[in-house]
Formats: C-alpha cells, structure tokens, sequence
C-alpha cells in the first residue's frame, strides 16, 4: 500500500481509532431512544460519525500527494512529562520545593543548551518567586516539604 | 435605547473603582507582557492566572481576565512591528508591513497607527456591545433547547470551516472535542462515562487542563523542536523617536481602520470566528480596495492599521455571544465562562439582569482597559523589547512551572498533571497531523451543553428530529450552518479560503 499523504492517512487513523473506542465504551451504557436518550446515545452517534470522517481523511491521504510527517522530538517529550508527572506526585508527598526545583532541571534539559549555573540560579530565582506569589501572596496550601 | 445611558453609568461607576482599575491595570499589564513573549497564548496565559483570580470578587476577577486578552492583542503586535515576531497567532499580518515599516525607520507611526486603530476598534467595539448585548439577552430567553442546539451547531461548524488547513480535519475535531467533553458523571442517568474507573474524573475533564496541554504544553514542545533560539531575534537597533504619525499616515489609515474595526466586528461576533481570521481578510480586504496593491509588502500603513482594527474589534465582540447567550465563541471566551461558574454565576442571558453591574462594569472596563493600553504602550516600548532578549531556554521552564502551579491549584489533583501532559502530547500529535487544535476547544466546552439540549429538544418533540427544522429560529440557524457547508465545499471560495491563509507567507 502506498501511502501518498502521511499526514491526512494518520490523521484519519487516529480519528478512527478514537472513534472506536467511543463506540466500544459506549457499549456498556445504555442507548436509550431518540425521545428518551440514554448515556450512550450522544457519545455513539459521535463515534460512529467521527470513525467515517476518518475513513474519509485516510481515503484522501491514501490518493492526494502530501507532506511526510515530520520526525518527533521524543526526548523533550520524555523529559517535559516526567517533569510535571514527577511534579504532581512530588507535591503531595515531598512538597513545593523538592517538585519544583526538579521539574526547572528536567524542562531545561529538554532545551538544546544545558547551563548548569544558568539553570541552578533559574531553580532559585523561580522558587523564591513563585513561593512568595503563590503560597505567601495568594495563599495556596502547599507544603514546602514533606515534614510540613 | 433608553437605558443605554443609565446602564452605562452604572458601569463605568463600577469600573473605576480604585480596586477595579487596579485589576483592569494588573491586566492589561499581563496581557501585554504575555503578548510580547512569543510561544504563549492569550489562552494559556489566561488558564494559567485563573487561579490567581479565585479569591477576587467576581466583577475583579472578570476585569483582570478580560484586560488579559485584549492587552495581548496589543503586545502581539508591538512585537510585530519591532521585531517582525508575532507575539500571537492574531498579529501574524502586521509583521508584513508592520516590520517593514520599521526598516524604514517608521516604527513609531507604525506602533502609534496601531493603537489608534485598535484604541477606535475597541470604542466601537464597547458601544455594540453595550447597544446588542440586552436585545440579543431577551430575545436568547425565550430560546429553548431545539434553538440552543442549533446555535451551537453553527457556532461549531463555522469554527471549523474559518479554522487554516483541512476542513474535514477540522470538523472531525469538533467530535473528538464533544467526546472529550461528556466525559464524567451523565447528569441525567449518573452513570461514569469514559472514565476508566478513575474518581478524579467524576467530574469531566478539566477546561484548565485541556487548555494548558494543548495550547501550553503542546506548544512548547513544538517551540523546542524549531530550535529557533533568539538569536535569531534580529533586534532593531533604530531608535524610535518621532512616535507621532504624520497627517497623510493618519488620512491613510482612517478607511482601513473603519473598514478593519467592521469586518472585526463581524467575525468576532460570530461564534467560532475570532482575532486571527479578522486580522487576515482585513489584510486580504485592503490589498483589495487598494489603488495601487504592489505598496502592501513594502511598509504600507494601511497593511498595519486594518488587521490591528479588526483583531482588536474581534477580540472585544467575542464578548458578545458569551455574555448576552452563554455561548462561548472561542476557547478564550470559554475560559471567561469557566472564571465565572467558578465564581458561582451561571452563564447565559440571565447574567445581565441579575448582576447589571457585572456585566456592565466589565463593559466599562474593556473601554478603560483600551485606553490604559493606549497611555501604557506606547511609553513602554523600550521595557517591551528588552523582554525580548530573554532567551527561550530561561523563558519555558519557567512557564513549565507557572503552568504545573496553575493546573494543580484549581483542584490540588495530581491526576489533572498527569492529564496535562496526555493532552500537551495529543496537541503535540495534532500539530504533526496539521490537525486545527481551535475547534475542538470550543467543542468541548460546548459537549455537555450540546447533549442535554439534544436530549430535550428530542423529550419535548416525542423523538421527532424534524423539531429542528420546524421551530423558525432553530432552522434559520441551521440553514446558515449548512449554507457555510455548501458555500465552503465550491470549488471557487474553497480556493480562495486557501489564498487568505497564504498571502502573508507568499509575501
């Protein structure tokens, strides 16, 4: 198979694919009537409505020519989400500082130049500031630290 | 009519409170910083403050967020012109002429050109509300669910044909977006939909959350992989010392900000249109009109003046259909929406009556807010510029931080963090896909509402869909919506919908 515009095929295929999984999911709620709509009337139709422009999408990136997609940027995807994903487990259960102070290092490793002095005053300078705009000023009950 | 007057007052009383004109000036303050940097949004600037506003009154918290987003209208361009950087997606046409200008050494007309425009757009802008916002309130209150319905409807489609790229993609956007928005608790049934057994879904997805990761998160991963540094930045030098534009800039620039602040108006008003699509037909408009189109590119005035009127008008009519219908024409204005359920008001036609001095302050304020700008800008042009060396690798991390802050302190939920970055990664997939991330915004937040007047309008007609069509109102919107369709799909203006999002780069 020749696949003539990657960006429409995968776009299609990623409508189909959530178009799937709406109809699937939707199958445990109950349908309902048009009069009296269950749970899963809405969200089905949607599915099903959005599978077929997919399939329309795909059609097309199978016949019109078109751009390739384009390579991804998987290690600051990487580092970007264990940045915040640590951050949101990290605040619970260490507190702000700790949270914080990691994901500054881990968003600035995702940039093309990595300054460790650059980066270690940022860590400060954000800290200072976001602890005395948030947690001083406007009063949100974060721990600093897990003791807290 | 009448009332016009006393409203007026009630509201401009309201806005110049001490402690009002002081959120008004926070705002507009933000807004124009946010505008300037390039890579954040009015919308992720507004998600991420909204927090910032929770323990505000309500008209406090709506005159901050309002000043926001018009002051980023006005710092997208400043940046245009000076650096040839649009700081957001609305000032992408000023760059064209705008920069040139500058090159020429007229940066200062041109900066003051665009202030004026956006200062007169903003003006017209504030008295349509004010004269269309009580008409269009009673007229919304004998809606019932087969008109909301349909306005909906219409307010999506549009939004999907007006988006830049496929329109198919982007109407198939709208229905990831609807999915999106009934996830959680049916309010009819109670039953979990498309929850995974997760309870910190209970309540639907986040607004703050799909915003931040789509037009925050997301973004920032396409910024790092351009790579473009700012070095690139090719600051301007020039001094700007004569600001004031001369008499035939002024005689020049009067059509085209007329004409700008008309079409602004227009497309803001609509659902689903906005800034951008304003800014861009009203360039495409004074090629057009034009005696002589081959000065456009080369620093003509009137290539600044327009699209500044039109994004600016835009930006303040999108007010309209959010305040007097309760229907938000972009993500923007839903987040407006969002900011005051939050503070405990429903949204819709009823705002006006019950809270006149909400509404009507806020109108007030958006004027004083215009103004602000125009005194605040133009003396702090220089702070503006030296913002701009800041470079992208000092400036993400730190909105990775604002943006972990914002998220979590609207629910202290660790699970909406980990649902920013599924979202920062779809709208990271989209922009691969060339996939419009816009409609589906305006679709999710319209998703919930969309469903349950669905279902009433289908209970009240016995499962009859023809309600739709029956009922006047409903099928007038609906005929529009399909007319879009058809109009879009001839060959002749489907080119030419191509051609409007081209010119600027074929420039």
């Amino acid at each position: 198979m020749n696949i003539k515009g990657q960006e429409d095929f995968w776009a299609g295929v990623m409508f189909i694919g959530f178009g799937a999984l709406a109809i699937y999911l939707s199958l445990d709620y109950p349908f309902g009537t048009g009069a009296r709509m269950g749970p899963g009337y809405f969200p089905t139709w949607l599915g099903i409505i959005m599978a077929l422009l997919g399939v329309a999408i795909m059609i097309s990136g199978l016949r019109v020519e078109g751009p390739k997609v384009q390579k991804f940027a998987f290690k600051a995807m990487l580092l970007l989400g264990a940045g915040f994903i640590f951050f949101g487990w990290a605040i619970d259960h260490v507190g702000f500082v700790i949270a914080t102070a990691t994901l500054v290092v881990l968003a600035a490793a995702a940039g093309r130049d990595f300054r460790y002095k650059e980066v270690i005053i940022m860590a400060i300078v954000l800290l200072i500031g976001t602890w005395a705009l948030f947690i001083k000023g406007l009063e949100l009950p974060f721990p600093l630290f897990w003791w807290r | 009519m009448e009332e016009l007057l006393p409203n007026l007052a009630l509201g401009f009383q309201t806005a110049v409170s001490l402690q009002n004109l002081m959120y008004c000036f926070i705002g507009v303050f933000v807004g124009t910083l946010v505008g300037v940097l390039p890579g954040i949004g009015p919308l992720a600037a507004i998600a991420m403050l909204l927090p910032a506003t929770f323990n505000l009154p309500p008209v406090g918290a709506l005159i901050m967020l309002a000043g926001i987003y018009y002051g980023t209208q006005y710092g997208g361009s400043t940046t245009a012109i000076l650096v040839n950087l649009p700081g957001e997606s609305a000032s992408v046409v000023t760059c064209i002429d705008g920069f040139q200008m500058a090159k020429n050494g007229r940066a200062g007309p041109a900066l003051a050109i665009a202030a004026i425009g956006s200062f007169f757009a903003g003006t017209v802008g504030t008295i349509l509300i004010a004269l269309a916002g009580p008409p269009l309130a009673e007229m919304a209150l004998k809606f019932g669910a087969p008109e909301y319905f349909s306005l909906m409807t219409m307010g999506l489609i549009a939004s999907a044909v007006l988006a830049s790229g496929s329109m198919m993609k982007a109407i198939a956007m709208i229905f990831l977006g609807l999915l999106f928005g009934i996830v959680g608790t049916d309010v009819n049934s109670g039953m979990s939909r498309f929850t995974f057994g997760m309870s910190g879904l209970a309540d639907g997805l986040s607004f703050v959350v799909v915003a931040m990761g789509l037009f925050g998160f997301g973004e920032i991963l396409q910024n790092l992989e351009k790579g473009q540094e700012v070095s690139s930045r090719d600051l301007l030098k020039t001094k700007i010392d004569h600001l004031y534009p001369t008499w035939n800039d002024l005689k020049l620039s009067a059509g085209p900000i007329m004409r700008g602040t008309a079409i602004g108006a227009f497309f803001g008003t609509l659902p689903g249109a906005g800034p951008t699509i304003s800014a861009f037909s009203a360039y495409a408009m004074e090629k057009k009109v034009a005696k002589d189109p081959s000065i456009f590119g080369k620093g003509a005035i009137q290539g600044v003046a327009g699209p500044e009127s039109a994004n600016n008008a835009a930006a303040q009519c999108a007010f309209i259909p959010t305040l007097t219908l309760g229907i938000p024409g972009s993500g923007t204005m839903a987040l407006m929406l969002g900011a005051l359920t939050i503070q405990g008001i429903a949204p819709g036609p009823q705002v006006m009556t019950q809270r006149p001095e909400l509404f009507w302050g806020l109108i007030a304020s958006m004027w004083i807010g215009n103004a602000m700008l125009v005194i605040l800008n133009l003396p702090l042009i220089g702070l503006w510029v030296k913002l701009l060396t800041v470079p992208y690798r000092i400036l993400f991390p730190s909105i990775m931080v604002f943006m972990a802050i914002g998220v979590y302190s609207v629910n202290n939920l660790d699970l909406d963090i980990y649902m920013t970055v599924f979202f920062g990664f779809m709208g990271y997939i989209f922009a691969k896909l060339k996939c419009e991330p816009a409609p589906l915004i305006l679709a999710f937040v319209l998703g919930p509402l969309m469903e349950e007047n669905l279902r009433r309008a289908l209970l009240i007609s016995r499962g009859d869909p023809t309600v739709f069509f029956t009922r006047p109102i409903s099928a007038v919107f609906l005929g529009l919506t399909i007319l879009l369709l058809v109009v879009m799909i001839l060959p002749a203006i489907r080119k030419k919908r191509e051609v409007v999002y081209q010119e600027p780069d074929a420039v």
